[in-house]
């Protein structure tokens, strides 16, 4: 080994230590009795003025020597872990770390005066300047001609459970990915795995890129395979196949990492920020084993950044508002990474103040963002997700830390750029959260390839739920047209359709929409955008390929057209990569239904008193969900089918005083008998309504659920007695009017139950 | 600006134009494009540049020019911008001319608002007058 490869080795491991130190201190401050996480950082501390003596860093050894004297008097217990210890051994943190930046730029450790910094640290020590044998240094001083490995991922005793850090790699900033244990200098190791090495990231990054277009080049001879007949050309092709999968996939292991490298900054970004906020904030980190692609851990450190900071900075309150609020006083800050169909979710959420619609709407006047009108037609979610434009802050103080209204906008920037989705929920006085969902990795996916219009596209296999083809008989009974709005009617379940042509501005021939039941056959895929399934009908459905992802221009991403990126076909043509939830955001098909989760998570509804309507939904064989308003409903009955009885042409039950007449929904009010199948061994249930001060017995087939919705109507009237679609729990459902059915009807008079 | 600049110079329409030459990464003769829905009508769409998505942008639109017919045989002018590489179509490929700073004045304010801002300055030639065009201005599309 050279000089130059001692240092750089030195560099590396010290900065693994040093991000372990500022966890390890934030966890101390937490818990001072932590007597194992002591010696540990003690360790490290002395590894690294071990270490800088040895290379002769002079200025750095002080400052370690410094921190390592306070930290023996922590450890004889002569010194408590107060705020004030933490923070100054953390500057010591700091000061190292940037001397190791300037070891690492010119070699030196550069003429930087910590004096200050060392007289504070001297100064927090125990009057009892003797220094008594340190009790727990179990490790030899560094040897003279290796630099000591990170010596506190090895602690003599067994790791306390709670301590996930333990084993974590650390982050590695020089360019260099890490091996589990790339070092193994300690002769006395045991259960380290010997076999690994440290790889130069470029060296990674290479071979991705070459993976991806050696996958090309397999999909070109692929292609052509179908035109060979030669058994041996057939033969070698399938294992060429085989084998660049798997190559593949290997490759793409090598670059991932858990999450946890990342999250491991944030106990110390939180507590510096709490400290300065003067506030009490708890970090609870989940999901830390989660992993992925290294090049969108990077991409995401910035933005990820920029929340924690938020949530901390505007979403906590002060200790003595919380506990006004009847809140604990400490404010807790979740942050959880986990896995879910082939995508990374990361969820950052706070238990603070939270944001109110309103204050955005206003602020977003104020701004300019948005005009009065178009505020009025957006829905909650909408404005909540309004903090995500440019310009608009919702916090009442501008601090140094945040507050200017930049930011927000340039972390979905951030987030969109790699593929990935940021969804804002919030509620004033409770709390807000964040999802973000990003792709695992970005440098290949599986697609499937559809044509529209004479172009191809690429649906990200992530968001694909099925392929339908529908023809002949099942293509009429298939799709059904809400006023102008085709439905696909699958499996007993509704699903918007959205003609993509149509929506990309492509379709050949006007009018396409109304003839979709006309024609022959027609293709669907369905895919998934958020939770929310929708029909996407496409020309043809080809192939399932696994494609290359290329970035494409800002010009062409984001709101303004509905693709995540391109990739180049086997022809060499590029094709674009849909990004769903666009399209699903253009065509509209999400604006209701992501309003779900913001009225489970609702505590307080007198909060929202503006479109909610209490429906009772019920299933209409053959017709999917119908729905009616409950205001009139008086209440739900359950009656033998032996005790209806007739009075001239009108079926009746006796009902407690008074005789209640008896109207089949389907038969009597929809003309469709075929609708209105009961068993007459069944109890029948029936909606006692009330109208004009009498009451009438409605007979609607199946009651699935009462539910509570902000709901609006769309779509005008197809047919009488149809208020509308709405959507309720996520599904298509129409609006019977039941009053002008039964004005309509004439079959009941309300006048003879008076 | 009196050190002299190299320029590559092609013709959009009947307006001589040239970018200076380190914008450019090379030029390239017509190549099939995937057009993209949506996306702002200067775009032409998409080209396969070995193994690079390149957009290419209509320069004719995005000068406004809207007299006489588009050639035959469009070029692309391969420039890189912050956000990847772009191509710019234009009409016909001109020479790479060395041009002394001296010859290069303000644009003229009574040029067409529309391209004005596109413009970095104008050239005086023997013949003819060049519009040095801003490449930066030029990918900002509204």
């Amino acid at each position: 080994m050279s000089w130059d490869e001692f240092v750089k080795d030195f560099l590396l491991e010290s900065s693994e230590i040093l991000t372990r130190l500022d966890q390890d201190f934030v966890e101390l401050e937490k818990n001072p009795e932590d007597r194992e996480r002591l010696s540990s950082i003690y360790r490290g501390v002395h590894t690294i003025k071990g270490n800088s003596g040895l290379f002769a860093f002079a200025n750095l050894e002080a400052v370690a020597h410094a921190g390592e004297n306070l930290l023996t008097d922590l450890e004889g217990g002569r010194v408590v872990v107060t705020e004030q210890v933490t923070t100054s051994l953390l500057a010591m943190v700091d000061a190292v770390r940037e001397m190791m930046g300037n070891i690492e730029s010119t070699g030196r450790d550069g003429d930087g005066d910590y004096s200050d910094l060392v007289t504070t640290l001297e100064g927090l020590r125990a009057p009892v300047k003797k220094r008594p044998a340190i009790p727990v240094v179990d490790q030899p001083p560094p040897a003279p001609t290796m630099p000591q490995p990170a010596e506190e991922s090895e602690p003599p005793p067994p790791p306390p459970p709670e301590e996930p850090r333990v084993q974590a790699p650390p982050p590695v900033e020089a360019g260099v990915v890490e091996g589990a244990d790339a070092t193994p200098a300690e002769p006395t190791s045991y259960d380290r795995p010997a076999s690994s090495i440290r790889v130069s990231v470029d060296l990674l990054d290479k071979l991705v890129t070459l993976v991806g277009e050696l996958v090309l080049s397999r999909n070109q001879v692929l292609q052509y395979t179908g035109t060979v007949q030669d058994r041996v050309f057939l033969s070698a092709c399938q294992q060429l196949d085989h084998i660049t999968t798997e190559l593949q996939e290997t490759v793409m292991k090598t670059r991932m990492q858990p999450i946890r490298n990342l999250f491991s900054k944030f106990p110390r970004v939180v507590r510096d920020l709490a400290v300065t906020c003067e506030k009490k904030v708890r970090l609870q980190l989940e999901g830390e084993d989660t992993e992925l692609d290294k090049n969108l851990l990077e991409a995401i450190n910035a933005p990820l950044t920029h929340i924690i900071r938020n949530c901390v900075d505007h979403g906590i309150e002060k200790p003595e508002v919380r506990s006004r609020c009847g809140k604990p006083e400490a404010g807790r800050v979740r942050l959880s990474a986990f896995h879910e169909s082939g995508r990374v979710n990361i969820e950052i959420s706070d238990d603070g103040g939270g944001i109110d619609a309103e204050r955005i709407r206003q602020k977003a006047l104020e701004a300019g963002v948005a005009t009065a009108q178009q505020l009025q037609r957006m829905s909650e979610p909408e404005i909540l997700n309004l903090v995500f434009v440019s310009g608009l802050s919702t916090a009442k103080t501008v601090s140094h830390i945040s507050g200017r209204g930049v930011g927000m906008d340039v972390v979905r920037a951030n987030i969109e750029r790699i593929g990935g989705t940021v969804d804002f929920h919030s509620r004033a006085g409770e709390g807000t959260t964040l999802k973000i969902r990003i792709p695992l990795t970005l440098a290949i996916i599986p697609a499937l390839i559809v044509t529209s219009g004479a172009d191809s596209y690429a649906i990200p296999q992530v968001s694909l739920v099925e392929a339908v083809r529908l023809t002949g008989e099942n293509l009429t009974k298939g799709i059904t047209c809400i006023h102008d709005t085709p439905v696909l009617r699958l499996r007993g379940r509704l699903l918007p359709l959205v003609n993509l042509a149509e929506e990309l501005g492509v379709a050949g021939r006007e009018g396409e929409k109304s003839r979709l039941s006309d024609s022959e056959s027609v293709e669907i895929v369905v895919v998934q955008a958020d939770d929310h399934q929708f029909g996407l009908v496409v020309d043809e459905i080809c192939d399932t390929l696994e494609i290359v992802v290329k970035p494409i221009s800002k010009l062409l991403r984001g709101g303004k057209t509905c693709f995540a990126g391109a990739t180049i076909m086997d022809d060499g043509q590029p094709a674009l990569i849909l990004d769903v939830l666009g399209v699903a955001l253009r065509a509209r098909v999400l604006s209701d239904a992501l309003e779900k989760p913001l009225f489970e998570a609702r505590a307080e509804p007198e909060q929202q008193r503006r479109n909610l309507e209490t429906l009772l939904v019920f299933e209409a064989p053959n017709r999917g969900r119908m729905a009616m308003k409950v205001s009139s409903v008086g209440r739900l009955e359950t009656f033998d089918s032996a005790s209806v009885e007739s009075a001239g042409t009108q079926q009746v039950v006796q009902y407690g005083e008074q005789i209640l007449p008896l109207v089949r929904v389907f038969s009597d009010l929809l003309h469709q008998p075929e609708a209105d199948v009961h068993d007459p061994d069944e109890p029948l249930s029936v909606v006692v309504y009330h109208r004009n001060g009498s009451s009438v017995g409605l007979i609607v087939g199946k009651i699935l659920d009462i539910v509570e919705e902000e709901i609006s109507v769309r779509g005008g009237t197809t047919r009488d007695g149809i208020a509308g679609t709405v959507v309720v729990q996520g599904r298509v459902t129409e609006l019977v009017d039941i009053d002008e059915l039964l004005d309509r009807s004439g079959c009941f008079v309300p006048s003879t139950m008076a | 600006m009196a050190r002299s600049r190299l320029m590559c110079t092609f013709m959009v329409g009947d307006l001589y134009c040239g970018m200076e030459v380190e914008r450019v990464q090379e030029v390239i003769s017509h190549r099939r494009l995937t057009r993209v829905p949506l996306a702002p009508p200067e775009i032409l769409g998409l080209i396969n540049l070995r193994g690079e998505i390149v957009t290419a942008i209509d320069l004719r639109r995005r000068l406004h020019i809207v007299d006489g017919e588009p050639s035959e045989e469009p070029m692309n002018v391969v420039a890189r911008g912050e956000d990847g590489a772009f191509s710019f179509v234009v009409d016909k490929i001109e020479d790479v001319v060395e041009l002394d700073g001296d010859n290069f004045e303000a644009t003229p304010e009574t040029l067409d608002d529309k391209i004005r801002p596109l413009v970095q300055g104008v050239c005086k030639l023997e013949d003819r007058l060049l519009l040095l065009l801003d490449v930066e201005r030029l990918l900002v599309l509204d």
